[in-house]
């Protein structure tokens, strides 16, 4: 077993104080350690974005940082987004748009979503696209997601019928998406 | 939505049950755990004194061992055991093939781990068990294996020629020659006779790549040996089934084996496999006598995960010169890889049904050839021999329509089933049931602005613009629901295809259903909710659905081939149905009434013609309590029941993409793409919406992104997602999609299936827009996919060989 080094973390509002293997990957100090398995692991390379989480309010990739980076940071996982049992305005608006099937995308997908809005509150459908461009998901081909997004956006605000609105959404996106004239 | 039937099954039986949730678009009850990191993935679970595993994998395709020294591997920090395959030979049995498709079907051997040969880059010759993951990876390198390395067989049609063999054990690389001729099965004439007499011959050699399913779970398994009982936690779309198999393939009785897909992170096809991995993470479990768990890597999953598609197609299309297709021919290679997985023989033959797409064909021949290669096998992908089919036919149909100087649209129209011609019986011996081809094709092409399109096109072709545009055309049907166990039969499968419900009514009057079915994503829970709510007249919300368990649902044959909500969903109405029929004896006795003087309506009897009134809550209660119940009557309302289908059910629609080519770059792009999908009766259009958004990612991937590429020596050259392009969102275009309704026939609810139809109908749309761009200036094809690397070789080609310019 290599050496461990002591590390003093915040995930989630809680202050944890561990000793770590300096190979111990952020991710996996989330997982194994602290038991945060909200955040899931779909690859090695970096380039699924299934493990996106906060460190200091940015999105980062817990697969791609080691645990002892996170020393003295504060982290924040798909399981610290809700505050006193409400959902977030993007965990609210994934529900609404229908933007995941099986959800193993979803945590980091919703974690890169929120960072995204931080930095540009009112994305057009192109931005939102390249913003999420790290994240991969193999269910919702992404219009749902996009049009999640662009729903904390706008602003949107949903009834409680239990029913989704998310095909008057994405219309409206299409709407709003005229300047997207295609991929590329 | 157009609806093009007024009523179908649907409106029959019991249409007076209130029908206020088929349709509706319910938000789904799976999401909350999802949406706040509550999910319960397999590689989530820890179970006390747990231990981990590696795999030692071949980095050969083709080798002998010789030898393997796992003596430093067992040295290694926290490392327990190494296992090769010489020492677990007794037990591991070989993985199981379900679907001979001919009598004489060859197959090798499959043992989870190697024994003598390995026969692909990847495969397992050992593994070691250990205190933690890390210490099980670490101990993989030490372990020293010696091969003898063995001429590797990767292309597909050099492995026809038997040059090389895939397998020393083996005489030849062909595992079965399965046929269909429409002459010979009394459902046309002889395709032969057919081509000699036609006006116009197109004959094509398309590829269909290989590709990888690429969920984004990786495959995970848990096996908890202590306790009487074995339980195994997996990643898998087929708890039912692999249940089964682990028994016949370690000789385990099965009631000794418990199998759970807790939340699984989709599948596609790709986790319908009963696997190696699975097999050893039970064999150690049981060595060591405590719970273990395989997690595989990105790139393991990449490398050795079942793969998709992977045929060459040989095809000849005659026709009249007015457009009238006089026969179709099919010659298939189809790359089984190294072994045969769970049905990896039947796939290539699910598409044999499929061919003649939604047209008359008056004649018909296919002939597919399972070649064995030196790479992992390939198995079920989304869409699973079907999608293969209608890349053939809608792309013969263009073509075709090409060497006519046709409209492709007018070429179709000229061929297709008319909606007053169902039920038809097709040239490759299906009856479809329903459908309306000119519907789903009128509104696509409003939607479209298919003249508009075209106009632009022709503006931008005139003005020698350096953006061409094409007009990609997709009419598609599939055959869904699988499947009628007789037809299973007849095809030499070795189980049937129906499903399986309970319905329980708890004392609260709150009710569980238990499906077979068992989702990855697809949203049962919120549909079957709705079915029996529906049905039975409770609050969406008192309904429960359980699943994933065969210890709580004992009965299954799982999910997959757009089967759930016609084969599955059925059952669970089947059962509902009976489930009132037993409510209907104790209320007639409450009421004191006849019950044929009952009717059921919005969860409630009511006696006919008057206010008295028992509602479904109170009968449950009363059938707990047990205290008034009639004689000889068990007092509870529970029911079971199992749907096996008459028919396939045939969803349908029209797709049209419209592709921008820079000629300068090879670069391909979207500029819209427009489905129009005729599913049946929907029970949840948002359901729908997503299962048909996900299809079409995967469908249009297939045409401009993925491949798995090897290099000459058998090693995948695309393993990881650095190199296998799963597109981004902003690789992907904006969908409009819309729906036309022509309920099935083949179950009471209407409904066709949707799962596979975006996959299926989308690839043909983009690669034909792709060419209709770019034909006119000398490309005649532009294999998959269409990266912009091979557009522009194929723009340059056409210039150096005198193309039109």
């Amino acid at each position: 077993m290599a050496s461990s080094t002591s590390i003093t973390v915040d995930v989630d509002g809680v202050t944890y104080t561990d000793d770590v293997e300096p190979r111990l990957l952020l991710v996996q100090y989330l997982r194994e350690r602290l038991g945060k398995t909200g955040t899931l692991i779909g690859c090695d390379t970096t380039n699924c974005g299934a493990c996106t989480v906060h460190l200091d309010g940015v999105s980062v990739k817990s697969c791609t940082m080691f645990a002892v980076q996170a020393d003295g940071h504060q982290v924040t996982t798909i399981e610290g987004l809700a505050q006193n049992g409400k959902l977030a305005p993007l965990q609210e608006a994934f529900h609404q748009c229908h933007a995941l099937q099986c959800g193993f995308c979803t945590p980091g997908m919703i974690m890169q979503s929120a960072s995204l809005l931080k930095e540009n509150p009112h994305p057009t459908e192109t931005e939102i696209r390249d913003g999420l461009e790290g994240n991969l998901c193999r269910c919702t081909g992404y219009q749902n997601i996009v049009a999640a997004v662009k729903s904390v956006a706008d602003g949107v605000e949903y009834d409680e019928s239990g029913v989704s609105v998310s095909d008057d959404l994405v219309d409206d996106l299409a709407a709003d998406g005229s300047e997207r004239t295609g991929v590329s | 939505m157009t609806t093009t039937a007024e009523s179908g099954p649907a409106g029959a039986g019991r249409a007076d049950i209130g029908r206020n949730e088929i349709g509706k678009a319910r938000l789904r009850k799976e999401d909350a755990h999802l949406i706040t990191g509550r999910s319960r993935y397999t590689d989530n679970m820890v179970l006390p004194g747990m231990l981990h595993l590696a795999m030692v994998r071949s980095p050969y395709a083709h080798a002998k061992i010789t030898a393997i020294d796992v003596s430093a591997a067992k040295a290694s920090a926290g490392v327990l055991a190494v296992l090769t395959g010489a020492d677990i030979a007794g037990e591991q049995g070989s993985l199981p093939n379900v679907w001979p498709v001919t009598p004489d079907q060859k197959a090798p051997e499959h043992p989870a781990i190697a024994v003598d040969e390995v026969a692909f880059s990847g495969e397992i010759v050992a593994v070691i068990i250990a205190r933690s993951v890390a210490a099980a990876r670490d101990a993989v390198e030490l372990v020293d294996v010696d091969y003898d390395e063995l001429p590797v067989v990767m292309d597909l049609e050099e492995a026809f020629t038997d040059k090389v063999l895939a397998h020393t054990t083996l005489e030849s690389n062909k595992s079965a020659t399965w046929v269909f001729d429409s002459a010979e099965a009394g459902t046309g004439t002889s395709v032969e006779d057919a081509l000699a007499d036609s006006e116009v011959v197109v004959e094509r050699t398309l590829y269909q790549q290989r590709l990888i399913p690429a969920f984004m779970e990786p495959r995970s398994t848990v096996v908890d040996p202590t306790g009487e009982q074995i339980t195994m936690w997996s990643s898998t779309q087929i708890p039912h089934i692999l249940r089964f198999a682990l028994a016949i393939t370690l000789g385990i009785p099965e009631s000794k084996v418990r199998v759970i897909a807790p939340d699984v992170g989709g599948g596609f096809g790709g986790k319908l496999q009963v696997t190696p991995e699975e097999i050893i993470t039970v064999v150690a479990a049981r060595r060591m006598g405590k719970p273990c768990k395989f997690t595989e890597t990105r790139s393991e999953s990449l490398q050795v995960g079942h793969h998709g598609r992977a045929q060459v197609q040989r095809l000849k299309i005659g026709a009249t010169k007015e457009g009238i297709v006089t026969g179709f021919s099919v010659n298939l290679l189809a790359d089984m890889g190294a072994y045969l997985g769970l049905i990896t023989s039947g796939i290539p033959i699910l598409g044999a049904f499929m061919y003649n797409g939604i047209y008359k064909f008056p004649a018909y021949r296919f002939e597919c050839n399972n070649i064995f290669t030196n790479k992992p096998w390939t198995d079920a992908y989304r869409g699973a021999g079907r999608p293969e089919a209608t890349f053939a036919i809608e792309r013969m149909m263009d073509e075709l329509a090409t060497e006519l100087a046709m409209d492709p649209l007018e070429l179709r129209e000229k061929n297709w089933i008319k909606h007053t011609e169902f039920p038809f019986a097709t040239v490759a011996g299906l009856e479809y049931d329903t459908g309306n081809y000119e519907a789903a094709t009128a509104k696509a092409v409003e939607l479209f602005d298919y003249e508009g399109l075209r106009a632009e096109q022709k503006r931008r072709r005139e003005n020698n613009h350096p953006v061409q545009l094409g007009i990609g055309v997709s009419t598609f049907t599939e055959m869904c629901g699988l499947a009628p166990s007789r037809v299973l039969g007849a095809l030499n499968y070795a189980a049937g295809g129906w499903e399986h419900a309970q319905v329980r009514v708890l004392p609260t009057g709150n009710v569980e259903v238990v499906t077979g079915s068992s989702a990855h994503g697809q949203g049962h829970e919120t549909a079957w909710s709705q079915l029996v709510a529906d049905r039975l007249g409770v609050p969406f919300e008192n309904v429960e659905v359980l699943h994933g368990d065969t210890q709580v649902s004992q009965r299954g044959m799982d999910t997959y081939g757009s089967r759930s909500l016609t084969v599955g969903g059925m059952a669970v109405l089947a059962a509902a149905d009976k489930v009132i029929e037993k409510a209907k004896v104790i209320a007639a006795h409450m009421m004191e009434s006849s019950e044929d003087d009952l009717e059921f309506a919005n969860g409630a009897f009511t006696v006919k013609g008057t206010e008295q009134s028992t509602a479904f809550g109170e009968i449950a209660f009363a059938a707990f309590s047990a205290h008034n119940m009639p004689d000889g009557v068990e007092p509870n309302l529970d029911s079971e029941a199992t749907f096996d289908p008459v028919n396939f059910s045939y969803p349908h629609g029209t797709h049209l993409a419209a592709m921008e080519v820079d000629t300068e770059t090879g670069h391909v792009s979207v500029l819209k793409y427009v489905c129009v999908d005729d599913v049946g009766v929907v029970v949840n259009p948002m359901l729908v919406e997503g299962q048909v958004h996900g299809g079409l990612a995967q469908g249009i991937s297939q045409a401009l992104y993925e491949e798995a590429v090897y290099d000459d020596a058998g090693t995948l050259v695309s393993g990881s997602f650095v190199d296998y392009l799963v597109p981004g969102a902003p690789d992907l275009p904006h969908y409009i999609t819309d729906r036309t309704e022509t309920p099935a026939t083949s179950n009471q609810l209407g409904a066709k299936g949707v799962g596979e139809a975006g996959t299926i109908a989308s690839t043909p749309a983009i690669v034909n827009g792709v060419l209709d761009a770019v034909r006119h200036l000398g490309v005649k094809d532009i294999k998959m996919p269409c990266t912009p690397s091979r557009v522009w070789h194929a723009l340059q080609e056409a210039k150096t060989s005198g193309g039109v310019q």
